[in-house]
């Protein structure tokens, strides 16, 4: 299963530069331990404590995963995964 | 050091006056490349909060689409203060996640004087830059 994922240019240090990476997994968790093997570092980006930094934004195929099970939603081959960082402050 | 044409400066701060006492935020894109803020976007600030903002995630996909298919980046990203002044927050560094922006400031907690300043926001360092602005 794999899909591809949009990695946004503050963490294509992790990457090495690129900006789209390939990745497989029927979840995003799965996806995200994916990733983190071939492009260490990108999880603890992504990740706290279980759930999704509230400092991005990830969306698979354009649907916005806080609303569609978060690090549970389910990804199919050839689905797009795209992560932004969240702009926010106060 | 930020360059800035006048109208987009009268925007954003014509934007952070209407949506005042809620922040208001936006991007301004510009081509790939060439650092010069161009296209004015105003964005939805989720939050509608006076002390908070946040780009709703659907909007900011969309935007954030186009300037890839335009060959464009977020140039500025903008927001107003409205009871404090235009320096970022705590929280302002800690989401800032988009290092080549010119992060913009616009305070309106005086009725009258606006306070508009930039600044670069890189791994938690923030660095005040100058304002250019150019008679448009």
């Amino acid at each position: 299963m794999a899909v591809t994922v949009s990695i946004p240019t503050i963490l294509r240090t992790h990457t090495g530069g690129e900006k789209s990476v390939s990745a497989a997994g029927t979840t995003l968790a799965e996806v995200i331990d994916d990733l983190e093997n071939n492009h260490g570092g990108l999880k603890a980006r992504l990740v706290k404590e279980g759930t999704l930094h509230r400092f991005v934004n990830v969306y698979v195929n354009d649907e916005d995963v806080r609303f569609s099970g978060g690090l549970a939603a389910e990804v199919k081959d050839g689905d797009n995964v795209t992560i932004l960082p969240a702009v926010a402050g106060g | 050091m930020l360059v800035i044409r006048r109208d987009l400066v009268d925007a954003m701060v014509a934007h952070a006056r209407r949506d005042h006492p809620d922040e208001a935020c936006g991007v301004i894109a510009g081509p790939y490349g060439s650092a010069t803020p161009e296209r004015f976007i105003e964005m939805e600030n989720a939050e509608r909060s006076p002390t908070f903002y946040r780009f709703d995630a659907a909007e900011q996909l969309k935007v954030w689409r186009e300037m890839d298919a335009n060959d464009e980046v977020p140039v500025v990203i903008y927001h107003s203060h409205t009871a404090t002044e235009a320096y970022p927050s705590r929280t302002d560094i800690s989401f800032a996640g988009e290092p080549e922006a010119h992060y913009v400031l616009v305070s309106t907690r005086d009725p009258i004087e606006h306070e508009l300043r930039s600044y670069r926001i890189v791994d938690g360092v923030v660095t005040e830059e100058p304002v250019k602005i150019i008679e448009s």
